[in-house]
């Protein structure tokens, strides 16, 4: 099958890649651009693990083919920290000790992330709704919702 | 919010019970953390499986002809390709196993014993050629009868799921029922005697399913079979020391030509311990003289790993009206799965160990059924047990009008009392944790509403010693690289680095732990029994005590004294006889070029003084009528820990352990229809907790300290799924008045007792 010439942006870097027209956006960029950040836990949109943000929606990028990156904006887990530093968000979850295994942990951060872009006050409830789609199997879930809450107030005191 | 409760008073210690971040944990924030699926080697293949589509089949002819015809297949094997493998049994550390079996269950040679069973392998430039030449096998069955469950498989003339199952006769050369691989039975006192003179007696058949550990990465690895007969094996398991010494059995290689290097472990929960899948994937890269990887679909995951055991139990207890309990008797079927070896003695053994029982028959069947082989789940065997004895616990205690609480603190364990199978408690906290959750504002606090009900229940675990190696490496700049061999499943490294740290007078960040290679660090046990903090973190501590003994030498060199004139305390050398010699631990690190060279330390251990650990929980539920939905309403767990090396983590692990209990109390089953196909192999239709279904997870931590560790610490991960069905079941009673004797209360489930409890 003949590849497909796509350009798309990444982690704001524009970016060129050929890909197969069957091929997942997930696996476009672990096999093609060696971002494994996004994992692949259920390849079928139940788990969570591979969400990345497209032009400001979180997606379960195994579920997006690769040749709809074409013009896309797209976050993957590799673009949140800058050379500042970890983003807010990233520090929470090392100091509230909100991971375990560490799999799930890349897609709750950009679930977390979109969250917090469209919702800098979150409830409880509203971080455990917006989250309801990413599986943890390690943490029961308490330490990963106190990280968000604690990043939520870090980043408004920092603003 | 968490709380410790100090059962004893706390030591001066400045590192062990801190909360330090993990070492690993910007890799694991960041993306970079390489799990089981990230690596990418040259020329690296791609494998696909071809597993049964029945649950009992005979194979009566594999032709792979058309699949290897296919551009871009370089390799395929199938059964006749593995070495016939001696019987003899394989360690796996939770457990052991046949070879015969282990190798069988690779991959089929005859019969197919299960849906998903593998049957071939191909490895293929490119993934979906693997899988369109799975599709080009050709496989011509001879469709058997299947054993789905228990019952059925022990009934007289029931389809033998193995022709040649090895079985011993039971108690009185009596012929253990078809099936059956494996039979125990523990009888104290006198039984009978003890019910006839009992106030009260209760009897219950109880029903769990099999479930999955739902580990969110798949079973993955790579291999890569080299010229010189050497094997390089990628992977995330729970032990590479034992992939490896698998893998040299069932292949039949030495184990100095395997290599086993682990990377990043995307959960286990005793899932990853033994595996199918190594040597498959080295034959298949023995065959293409290229690297191959392989990563399971999440179908295969439910179908082609093994699960935790479904069950068939039956329990009856008596009780005098004072509370005591008098006799228990006992019978525990569980799935093993399509070969020997589910958990059922564990749950025999440790059903009743919170309690003192006098008259006790516990007797417990390893039955063989055409299922996925079960592996271990998180406290192997005991959950499901410890759901049916503190369902019935509850009953009885109601029965006689006394507080769930009060009637097992009655009637509670201690230092010195017997468990059923004999063997002695030491030093434990039964007694405190279950007075930790009767003090706790949780148990006096109102329920709020007509359909809410609160349980609660106790549940034992032994927890496990085994093997574990440590080097330490003095750095000039007064760093410390620490080489281990324990995965870190959970933040593991950071609390074994915290025992090296304590020794050393150091802050734990100035160790830089890592999990080596299998030759790069001496023999380490798998990640499992609730081990790692306690054992691996002990081999830390001997090695810390060797460096510190080589640093006291070096330090006397120094101050122109001799050893015994030094002293060491926090992080400071001094000598005695003159206080102005001194040197911080970096100053001498300096230093040690000069006075010797580098200093390091190892230690391999075998700990005896495994501490054993109890937890307890309240669970609030409030149970929808109308639809069946049983939402938890708010928890509280604690757990005698003995003490908390890294308190954040040791409460993660009780959070994590009650959010799989709840799952596996109200929604995670197997459901199999009549050929033994499961219904449900995804997340959507496996339904495991979210962060919507759950409240906030209170962990108390009681703090009885393990006199068989330096720093008092108990093994934590396993207990604190142990209560947790019994406690929501118990919690479900009281919302409702219905005592639901089967797992899942899901709310199809939920609505049929409500409506036969009308009627």
């Amino acid at each position: 099958m003949a590849k497909l010439h796509v350009e798309t942006t990444i982690n704001g870097e524009s970016t060129e890649i050929l890909v197969d027209p069957q091929q997942s956006l997930l696996e476009t960029l672990r096999d093609g651009l060696m971002l494994t950040g996004a994992k692949e836990g259920c390849n079928d949109g139940n788990c969570g693990a591979c969400t990345v943000i497209m032009d400001g929606r979180t997606v379960n990028s195994c579920l997006v083919l690769g040749a709809e990156a074409q013009d896309a904006d797209i976050t993957t887990i590799e673009g949140l920290a800058t050379p500042r530093g970890l983003h807010p968000l990233q520090q929470a979850f090392l100091e509230n000790a909100a991971l375990q295994c560490g799999i799930c942990t890349p897609g709750f951060l950009i679930s977390s992330k979109s969250l917090l872009d469209s919702n800098p006050n979150p409830s409880e409830e509203e971080v455990r709704f917006w989250l309801a789609g990413n599986l943890c199997r390690c943490t029961g879930y308490d330490k990963i919702v106190r990280a968000v809450l604690d990043a939520a107030k870090e980043m408004k005191a920092g603003n | 919010m968490a709380t410790t409760t100090t059962v004893e008073q706390k030591t001066t210690e400045k590192v062990i019970g801190t909360r330090p971040i993990r070492h690993d944990g910007v890799d694991k924030v960041t993306g970079r953390a390489i799990y089981g699926a990230d690596i990418n080697l040259p020329k690296m293949l791609h494998v696909k499986i071809l597993r049964s589509p029945h649950a009992h089949a005979r194979i009566v002819s594999i032709d792979t002809k058309q699949a290897l015809d296919i551009p871009g297949v370089k390799a395929v094997i199938t059964g006749e390709d593995l070495p016939e493998p001696p019987s003899q049994m394989q360690n796996l550390g939770e457990g052991a196993a046949n070879l015969r079996f282990l190798s069988d269950n690779a991959m089929a040679r005859t019969k197919a014993l299960y849906k998903g069973h593998a049957v071939a392998a191909v490895a293929a430039t490119e993934l979906y050629i693997a899988e369109e030449a799975l599709s080009a096998i050709k496989v011509t069955w001879e469709i058997l009868p299947a054993v789905l469950d228990t019952e059925s498989a022990m009934a007289e003339g029931a389809p033998l799921v193995h022709d040649d199952l090895p079985q011993r006769p039971m108690e009185g050369d009596q012929a253990p029922p078809p099936n059956v691989a494996r039979y125990f039975r523990f009888n104290i006192g006198d039984t009978q005697q003890a019910f006839e003179e009992s106030d009260t007696v209760v009897e219950r058949e109880f029903r769990t399913q099999m479930v999955h550990q739902g580990y969110i990465e798949p079973q993955t690895a790579t291999a890569l079979w080299k010229e010189d007969e050497s094997l390089t094996i990628w992977c995330s398991s729970q032990g590479h020391f034992n992939v490896r010494d698998q893998t040299s059995n069932i292949l039949q290689i030495p184990v100095s030509s395997i290599k086993v290097i682990p990377l990043e472990i995307g959960g286990g929960f005793g899932g990853k311990i033994g595996s199918t899948i190594y040597p498959v994937i080295s034959l298949l890269s023995k065959k293409a003289g290229v690297p191959v990887k392989y990563s399971m679909t999440r179908a295969e995951v439910f179908e082609g790993t093994g699960p935790g055991s479904g069950t068939h139990m039956r329990v009856k207890i008596g009780a005098m009206k004072t509370g005591k309990i008098t006799a228990v008797d006992v019978s525990l079927s569980y799935e093993a799965g399509a070969y020997p070896g589910s958990s059922v003695a564990s749950g025999c053994q440790n059903m009743f160990s919170p309690y003192v029982i006098e008259n006790a028959f516990i007797e417990g069947f390893d039955v063989i059924v055409n299922k996925p082989k079960t592996a271990a789940y998180r406290a192997p065997g005991t959950p499901q047990a410890a759901y049916a004895g503190e369902s019935i616990i509850d009953e009885v205690a109601e029965s006689i009008g006394m507080d769930p609480i009060d009637f097992r603190l009655l009637n509670v364990a201690e230092e010195d009392d017997s468990r059923v199978d004999g063997t002695k408690h030491r030093v434990i906290g039964a007694k405190e944790t279950l007075e930790a959750i009767k003090n706790h504002p949780h148990y006096k606090s109102p329920l709020n509403g007509p359909n809410q009900g609160r349980g609660v229940a106790i549940g034992y675990w032994g927890n496990a010693g085994m093997t574990s190696s440590c080097s330490l490496i003095v750095n000039g700049d007064g760093t410390v690289n620490l080489v281990e061999g324990s995965v870190d499943i959970g933040g593991t490294r950071t609390a074994i680095a915290m025992h090296a740290a304590e020794v050393l007078g150091i802050p734990a960040e100035d160790i830089h732990p890592v999990v080596a290679d299998t030759e790069s660090v001496g023999m380490t046990s798998i990640t499992a029994g609730s081990r790692t903090a306690f054992a691996s973190g002990w081999a830390a501590y001997e090695a810390a005590q060797g460096v510190l003994k080589e640093l006291i030498e070096r330090a006397a060199t120094v101050f122109e004294t001799t050893p015994d004139q030094v002293v060491h305390e926090d992080g400071t050398f001094r000598s005695v006889s003159d206080n102005d010699k001194k040197l911080t631990f970096k100053e001498l690190a300096g230093r040690l070029q000069r006075v010797g060279g580098p200093v390091i330390g190892q230690a391999t251990i075998t700990p005896r003084g495994v501490g054993t650990a109890f937890g307890a929980d309240i669970v609030d539920v409030e149970v929808d009528p109308e639809t069946g939905k049983v939402q938890v309403l708010r928890v509280t767990a604690a757990q005698d820990v003995g003490r908390a090396i890294h308190p954040s983590y040791v409460e993660g692990q009780i959070q994590g352990g009650v959010a799989q209990g709840i799952g596996w109390a109200l929604n995670e089953e197997y459901v199999f229809n009549d050929e033994g196909v499961m219904q449900n192999p995804g997340f959507l239709d496996y339904r495991m907790p979210t962060s919507l279904d759950l409240p906030m997870i209170e962990a108390v931590l009681v703090e009885k300290r393990n006199p068989g560790h330096p720093y008092g610490a108990r093994g934590v991960g396993e207990v604190p799924i142990v209560p947790v069905m019994a406690s929501v079941a118990n919690a479900v009673y009281r919302a409702t008045g219905v005592r639901y004797q089967a797992l899942p209360m899901s709310p199809g489930n939920i609505i049929a007792g409500l409506t036969q409890k009308d009627h």
